[in-house]
């Protein structure tokens, strides 16, 4: 396989939602949101309840993968961060690394440039944050790590799923 | 890539439908969305055109059950079938765990299935896969067409390693749960070897 599997840990996950959370607050955000590139949702905070963030984290990606080759076909690496404006409701999404986007949803509450800012200002250390856990997915697929409950699924196991 | 949520207690995995255009890979989908349980799927995501052609991808995110513990989701996906979408089918293939392969088996369709097949390949190397090496499976959809060409024809044309092959007609649901089924298995399957 040529990406490694995201193993997310119980104390990464609360440590990344407590940064998230932080930066929800100074930008006056409604929700903010950690996908990886694949659409998998990582962490989410704020008035989520509301919305599908199982198909937003899917299309966010969608639309980062979608963005970044129209950037390639002029003559950029990617476009950094995006931004699409509503009559109510506004979308700000960026890199955090290579593989994470940072989905920022806000409202009147708030400005693009307040939530640039903020973003720009807690970045690093969320980029850290993710970092650490990406390389503790690494050492966990090679084995350093505790056992994964998944190395001795039955064949029943999976079949147990299908009602047969 | 599976994601593997540890706070959550879930696992993701992506799938991807992938075959030439109107093979009927938006059917299996829609088929599954009809038949599973609202509480364990989440909306169908269609991005196509006014006349109903996939134009980036469909997306339904289905729960199959607990595994020790975890949650088991699926995302599946399709790519655009259409041979000049090909851009939008490599990125959806970033980070897939399982394809399903929709071929049609209308007569007329063959050289379609036939290039779509070498597509799928290339595009699987072009993100670092080997079609030979990840769970892999062979769906001929449309058995019910006039011009059906025979299971045994179609196998010796298109089949690639030794996939399994489920005979379906989507629009009907006939193989269509077969299918999902077995790539899941596989899916499941890599991951006891992967963990």
């Amino acid at each position: 396989m040529p990406t490694s599997d995201i193993v997310l840990h119980e104390e990464d996950f609360h440590l990344i939602r407590d940064l998230i959370q932080k930066l929800r607050n100074d930008a006056n955000a409604r929700v903010i949101c950690l996908v990886d590139r694949n659409g998998q949702q990582i962490a989410c905070v704020g008035e989520a309840e509301a919305l599908d963030m199982t198909s937003l984290a899917s299309l966010a990606a969608g639309n980062v993968a979608a963005t970044d080759s129209l950037a390639r076909l002029i003559g950029e690496k990617d476009f950094s961060s995006l931004y699409h404006e509503g009559e109510k409701d506004n979308l700000h999404l960026s890199m955090i690394g290579e593989k994470i986007i940072l989905v920022v949803i806000f409202d009147e509450r708030s400005s693009l440039g307040l939530v640039r800012l903020r973003v720009k200002k807690h970045a690093g250390e969320l980029s850290a944050a993710l970092e650490r856990m990406q390389q503790k997915s690494m050492k966990a697929k090679s084995g350093k790590m505790s056992a994964s409950p998944f190395t001795d699924i039955t064949d029943e196991d999976i079949d147990s799923l299908f009602g047969n | 890539m599976t994601f593997i949520n540890y706070a959550a207690r879930e696992i993701n995995c992506k799938i991807v439908y992938y075959g030439p255009g109107l093979g009927g890979k938006t059917t299996n989908l829609k088929w599954i969305y009809g038949k599973s349980n609202p509480t364990s799927r989440g909306k169908l995501i269609s991005l196509a055109t006014e006349t109903d052609r996939t134009l980036f991808f469909d997306f339904l995110p289905l729960d199959l059950g607990t595994i020790r513990g975890f949650k088991t989701r699926f995302h599946l996906y399709t790519v655009p079938g259409q041979v000049f979408y090909d851009a939008s089918r490599k990125l959806i293939l970033k980070g897939v765990d399982g394809v399903v392969f929709v071929a049609d088996s209308q007569a007329a369709r063959m050289e379609a299935n036939l290039e779509s097949l070498k597509n799928l390949r290339s595009n699987l190397r072009d993100q670092g896969y080997e079609l030979g090496k990840i769970p892999y499976v062979l769906q001929l959809n449309k058995r019910d067409t006039a011009s059906a060409v025979p299971v045994e024809e179609m196998k010796r044309q298109l089949v690639m390693r030794d996939e399994p092959v489920f005979e379906a007609v989507a629009q009907s649901g006939a193989g269509v749960f077969d299918t999902l089924k077995s790539i899941a298995r596989m899916v499941l399957g890599e991951l006891r070897k992967t963990a």
